[in-house]
């Protein structure tokens, strides 16, 4: 009987995080890495943002866009170790590292969304 | 290992320098592109960091922002806008050759199916930027 490979599942998880993160980052990391704190436009109230985040609208799509992301760097960055650098020789750590660094990371976003006053 | 030639019918590779992708600028640009992803993973944190210091009150989020405007963090995330517009680009890019759409018998253009991509990606920035400055 064959092993079925979880494969396709992480290539999945891989390209939905290509997605969020073409489509959301590029826009994010422009005002909150530099606009606001270069003073480009005015950064939004501390009151404004976390009314924002209190939403749970708000707070399922950070928690999307920090988990898939994290997967989608996961995959990545794995296969550039692979190919980039050849070590395939350590194999196992570099999975565990890269997987195990994105359910982390997820785990964590859970926890601090969820404990949002 | 006595006999250098032993295991040699079944094991012989030709080295690939670990510097292969120096070679020419379509390697360079597909490492560059994976490279993308370790500042994604950069962001997210950055993103984390913000969640937890609104949480913690306005004098944290004041501090964090403070930070921010360190010149380290200020290089470290224009460098993280240029890959992940690289990334963003290059992600559109691929949609057209990763599906192949066929409306009556024809192939969809490369154009058609990279072009709404590029749509969503502006109605989508500026969705979001409009929801955060309007506060």
């Amino acid at each position: 009987m064959h092993k079925r490979s979880n494969e396709p599942f992480l290539w999945m998880l891989f390209s939905a995080g290509g997605v969020v993160s073409a489509m959301l980052m590029p826009i994010h990391v422009l005002l909150f890495g530099l606009a606001f704190p270069l003073g480009w436009v005015d950064a939004p109230s501390y009151e404004h943002l976390l009314a924002l985040v209190r939403h749970p609208l708000t707070r399922v799509y950070l928690f999307i866009l920090c988990s898939l992301a994290l997967f989608h760097w996961a995959h990545r960055f794995r296969f550039t170790l692979y190919d980039g650098l050849q070590i395939k020789h350590l194999n196992e750590l570099i999975n565990t590292f890269c997987y195990g660094g994105a359910i982390l990371g997820t785990a964590v976003a859970a926890y601090l969304l969820w404990r949002i006053p | 290992m006595n006999n250098p030639t032993e295991y040699l019918p079944r094991s012989y590779h030709t080295r690939v320098s670990t510097y292969w992708w120096l070679a020419r600028w379509a390697y360079v640009k597909f490492i560059l592109r994976e490279a993308s992803s370790v500042f994604v993973a950069w962001i997210v944190v950055v993103t984390l960091l913000q969640i937890r210091a609104l949480t913690r009150g306005p004098a944290d989020y004041a501090e964090l922002q403070n930070s921010l405007r360190s010149p380290l963090l200020l290089t470290l995330n224009a460098v993280s806008l240029a890959f992940v517009i690289f990334h963003a680009v290059t992600w559109f890019n691929l949609a057209p050759k990763a599906m192949v759409i066929r409306l009556r018998g024809k192939r969809l253009s490369s154009l058609a199916i990279a072009a709404p991509n590029y749509v969503a990606w502006v109605v989508i920035s500026a969705a979001i930027a409009w929801i955060l400055l309007r506060g």
